[in-house]
Parts: structure tokens; C-alpha cells; sequence
């Protein structure tokens, strides 16, 4: 195949391109070793496509990535997740939260405590009988000193005592109580308790 | 225009875009950055080649990147995630353009189907010295010359030569023909030669043909 100058700039761009046949390649080739006009030509181009194609063409403004991010930040949801991400989220949540409402149902509840103040201790042996008052909020061994109200005293088991919302003395069942409930009493020591004559008041927190 | 791009347009880079994708649109948004961090600098030349101003440029390519995000439902996966960003610059330049009227400045370029061309230079440009573009004058030179070319051609020449998009992408992205395309190519390149050569020959620095206004074609 013989090609002429004219075919030559015709298919400069293809043959760079590497969108010629291996024929016409050869010939285009051949023409270009005895051409100095095509030879300038072919590679002029193949600068120009070069030159044109080095990322260092276009100087980026400074500071273009940080205002494109910036505008983006600007215009993007403040939502991160999806509607139906959301959903899943919340059904989850609200599974978690049935989930804790029955395993609490399925532990036997207390009445609330006789005192605002107080605290139970779950360290006495629940078949253990103790004496209470009907009108106080402390459960004792029976003969405890700090024993207020004698009149109206009931013997029962402190499992009962405790589910009726009565407290373990801090005297007579120092021995089962936490050091720390202790310490959080109303009365720290045994002579507050003493001086807090008269009324049965929570000795436990 | 960035070098290794086939190597960030490889099968494994799609299929982590198309997981980045799908991160998005399940409500990640941060995965976006990290989407169309090796393209910002693409979606900006794109822009810059167009527009032939910075500020512009710099605007188009935020607004192109952002309707990217908006639109990602749209994007499908037949295509290169980077073709398609690099479309929505080149529309969105092109709207700018139109609204400004700037289409209205420059002649209307009939194109010639046939491809013929004629160059007018001849003279010898062998090497490119690897440091001529490390020069801002000449980086000034070569974009005086992409500007000075008819729209047609530069949209061309950018999305191949400069965005490496292929002859299909670019036909795709521009609306035309493959034919067109190659057409166009053929033009927009020995006209740049035909500016170029005489000053990358040396002559640069006291001969610059075009920046006398006196175009060839």
C-alpha cells in the first residue's frame, strides 16, 4: 500500500490513536521515513496530544478541593442515614426497649420503700423472722434496743418485711447490711441514732 | 489529564466506586468525598477548558460536583462513574456559556465532514523538553492556544486528549457521532500543532503567530 502526503494528515490522528489497520500503518510509516514534512506533522501531533495530556496543563486554584468539599458539606442532608435505615434503627429501639419491659415483668416487683430515704438491703436471709411496727418503716430482730415503737410490733419473715417496704435496722442487722448503705444513712453513727429520740426514722439508706 | 488514570479506571476501582455508590445512597454522604477525590482536579480542567476562566471554572466544576451528589440515583452503572461526572461538567459549562452568551462571541465553526486539513507549518518539533511545562508562560502560551480554537473543537480535544475519555465516552458525552468525533479530533489537533510547533521549536520567547491574532484557518 502507497499512501500520499494528503493521506497521511488525513489519518494522523487515527494512527495515533492506534485506529488504523497494521497495512495501513506500515504503509503510513514507511511514507513518514522518507517525508520530512509528514515526519514534522506526525510528530507535532503526538506533542500536542502529549504536551495537552500532562496533568500539570491546568493549575487547580488553590484552595478548589477545600471550597468544593465546603459546598458540598453546605448541601448535603444533616441525616446520615437513609429513610429505611431510620426505620431499621427504630424498630430496633423499640424492640430493645420490649425487650427490657418484659424481662422487668418477669422479676417479682417491691413495693416502693416506706422511706424516701432509704435503701434495701437484700443481705438479710429472707426466712429470717423479724418484728416491725405497723406504723414505722424499719424492720429488727426481736429485742433490738432501737426498737421505737413497741405497741403495735408484728413478727414476720424479712422476705415479707422487705416486700412491704420496710428497711433493716442499722443496730440489730448491722451485720447484713453493706458497709456502704451504712455510710449513705441519714444517721452515720450510733449516737445520732441515738439522739433521734421518739420517732422510728430510716436508720438505712 | 492525571497521570495513571487507567490505573484509577480499572475494574477494581469501578467495583469500589459502585460500593462508594451504594454507601450514598444509603445514607453515608461522607462517602461521596472520597468518590470523587480522584476526580476533582478532572471535573476542574474540564470546566477551566470550556469556561477559559478561573472563577468561572472554579464554580461550574463545585456546581457540576454537586449535581453529581444530587443526581447519583440517576447514575448507572454501564457507565464509567468518571465519564459521567465529566459530562455534567461539560453540560453545566456549556449552560453557562449560553447564558452568558459567550457562544455568541466566538464564529460558528462549520465543520468539515471530510476531515481534510492542510497544515500550515511544517517546521521540525521533535521533543517536548520534560520541563516546558513547569514554565507558566508556557502553560499561558498552550492554553492561549486551546482557547483560539472553535468550541467544537476544543470540546473534543479536551474530553479525549486532556479527560482520556474514549471515542464512544466522548461521543456520548458531547451528543454527536463517533465519526464526528474523530473528525473533530483530527482538526482540533493539527490546528494546536500548527499554532504550537513554531514556539516549542525554540522561537517561543520572540514568535508567537497566534498571539498576533493571525489564525491559519
Amino acid at each position: 500500500m502507497v499512501v500520499r502526503c494528503e493521506d497521511v494528515w488525513r489519518e494522523v490522528s487515527n494512527y495515533l490513536d492506534g485506529e488504523v489497520d497494521s497495512g495501513l500503518r506500515a504503509a503510513i510509516e514507511e511514507h513518514v521515513r522518507g517525508c520530512k514534512r509528514c515526519t514534522a506533522v506526525v510528530d507535532g501531533t503526538r506533542n500536542v496530544v502529549q504536551i495537552y495530556g500532562d496533568e500539570r496543563m491546568v493549575e487547580v486554584p488553590l484552595g478548589f478541593s477545600r471550597r468544593l468539599h465546603q459546598r458540598l458539606e453546605e448541601n448535603m442532608p444533616r441525616t446520615r442515614r437513609s429513610f429505611f435505615g431510620w426505620m431499621v434503627a427504630a424498630a430496633a429501639a423499640i424492640l430493645l426497649a420490649g425487650g427490657f419491659e418484659v424481662a422487668r415483668s418477669s422479676v417479682p416487683r417491691r413495693p416502693g420503700l416506706r422511706s424516701a430515704h432509704a435503701r434495701s438491703s437484700s443481705h438479710v436471709p429472707p426466712d429470717m423472722m423479724v418484728v416491725a411496727a405497723e406504723t414505722g418503716k424499719i424492720f429488727h430482730v426481736a429485742g433490738c434496743p432501737f426498737i421505737l415503737d413497741k405497741s403495735n410490733l408484728r413478727t414476720i419473715p424479712a422476705r415479707q418485711a422487705e416486700k412491704e417496704g420496710y428497711t433493716p435496722c442499722v443496730r440489730c442487722m448491722k451485720k447484713y447490711l453493706d458497709a456502704d448503705a451504712i455510710a449513705q444513712s441519714q444517721y452515720g453513727t450510733l449516737d445520732e441514732l441515738a439522739d433521734s429520740k421518739g420517732t422510728d426514722r430510716p436508720l438505712q439508706i | 489529564m492525571v497521570a495513571g488514570v487507567g490505573s484509577l479506571e480499572n475494574p477494581a476501582r469501578q467495583d469500589y466506586e459502585q460500593r462508594l455508590i451504594q454507601r450514598v445512597l444509603d445514607g453515608e454522604h461522607e462517602a461521596f468525598y472520597e468518590l470523587i477525590r480522584p476526580y476533582e482536579r478532572r471535573v476542574y480542567a474540564a470546566a477551566f477548558a470550556l469556561l477559559r476562566n478561573e472563577a468561572d471554572a472554579d464554580d461550574c466544576a463545585q456546581e457540576a460536583v454537586l449535581k453529581a451528589f444530587k443526581n447519583i440515583r440517576q447514575f448507572r452503572a454501564e457507565a464509567k462513574f468518571s465519564t459521567w461526572l465529566i459530562q455534567i461538567a461539560v453540560n453545566e459549562a456549556r449552560m453557562r456559556r449560553r447564558k452568558e452568551r459567550a457562544d455568541l462571541l466566538e464564529p460558528i465553526e462549520k465543520e468539515d465532514e471530510t476531515g481534510s486539513y492542510t497544515p500550515r507549518d511544517f517546521a521540525d518539533w521533535r521533543e517536548i523538553p520534560s520541563e516546558v511545562l513547569e514554565r507558566k508562560e508556557v502553560r499561558e502560551k498552550l492554553a492561549e492556544a486551546l482557547n483560539s480554537i472553535g468550541q467544537i473543537y476544543r470540546e473534543v480535544f479536551m474530553l479525549r486528549d486532556m479527560e482520556q475519555l474514549s471515542i464512544e465516552e466522548t461521543a456520548n458525552a458531547l451528543g454527536i457521532t463517533a465519526a464526528s468525533v474523530k473528525t473533530r479530533l483530527l482538526r482540533a489537533r493539527l490546528m494546536l500543532r500548527d499554532l504550537l510547533a513554531p514556539g516549542l521549536n525554540g522561537a517561543w520567547s520572540t514568535k508567537l503567530s497566534f498571539a498576533k491574532g493571525t489564525k491559519p484557518w
